[in-house]
């Protein structure tokens, strides 16, 4: 699984928009360039990119050859975010406490200065 | 607000996270050894039994963290380039895979570059991790790969907004 190729596919709008058309179905190209202005090159130029990076692959079915989503690598780079995400979560949530500790230190300290 | 990940480029990785205190007490959180300790455990079951900062440019630090389970031990080393309190720390980190392995390449060094915006007593964090490499960014957590996870499309939207 190449994540690398997972992330640079997802990382243009009309490739996200055309997987996520395809999350509730397959489709044709023809099918797929009509909600989005493109011409049919164009569309096919980003079923490339999503094809080599194994996000779609395209079916046997005549000229037409409707394209399916692949979730593998989808679930991938998802689970590549949530673990990075996750693990920096937990430490800012210790960093949380430890500064409403530091705000509760901060006035005190100040304040006891002053009185002397 | 939680963290938020986002991926600038296919080099970099990206934190961004609020915090409800001043800028100072956030820079201290991540520069005073003692505090350091307290909070940047990663995961449950880790301890960090050495941690050393010298916190000025030019100056070193090293890190290092213990499993519970098994006493294994990774960490990162490196040396501060910018520091300019309490606005921004930027440090190159090398990894010592020590025990445990893992998929990051030890000679390359990432740069992390920490920044701290103050607006109205939140402070904004915002931590930019360069990789050598798309792999070496890819390797800096292995994933379990598991199937069967559902995908949430306006997660992935959200998350690579940014990048596109």
């Amino acid at each position: 699984m190449n994540l690398d190729a997972t992330f640079s596919a997802l990382a243009d709008p009309t490739r996200r928009a055309i997987l996520a058309r395809l999350a509730e179905g397959e489709a044709s190209v023809m099918e797929l360039a009509a909600p989005f202005a493109l011409s049919q090159p164009a569309v096919s130029k980003h079923l490339r990119v999503l094809e080599n990076a194994g996000l779609i692959t395209k079916g046997r079915d005549g000229q037409r050859r409707p394209c399916k989503i692949e979730m593998a690598p989808l679930n991938a780079a998802n689970d590549w975010i949530e673990r990075y995400q996750q693990i920096w979560e937990q430490n800012y949530v210790r960093l949380d406490n430890l500064l409403e500790a530091l705000k509760q230190d901060a006035p005190e300290a100040r304040g006891k200065r002053k009185k002397k | 607000m939680s963290a938020q990940v986002s991926l600038p480029s296919d080099r970099e990785v990206r934190v961004t996270r609020t915090f409800k205190a001043p800028r100072q007490l956030v820079w201290d959180a991540h520069t005073k050894p003692a505090l350091v300790v307290k909070w940047m455990l990663g995961p449950p079951g880790w301890s960090m039994p050495v941690c050393e900062m010298d916190v000025r440019e030019g100056g070193a630090y090293t890190w290092r963290w213990r499993s519970d389970e098994d006493g294994k031990e990774f960490g990162f080393h490196g040396t501060f380039t910018e520091v300019n309190e309490p606005a921004r720390l930027v440090h190159d980190e090398y990894y010592d895979p020590g025990e445990i392995g893992g998929d990051m390449p030890e000679n390359d060094p990432a740069l992390v570059t920490l920044d701290l915006s103050e607006a109205g007593n939140v402070t904004t964090l915002v931590c930019t991790m360069r990789f050598s490499s798309k792999e070496a960014r890819d390797g800096a957590v292995s994933t379990g790969m598991t199937d069967g996870m559902e995908i949430g499309y306006a997660r992935l939207d959200q998350m690579f907004a940014q990048a596109a």
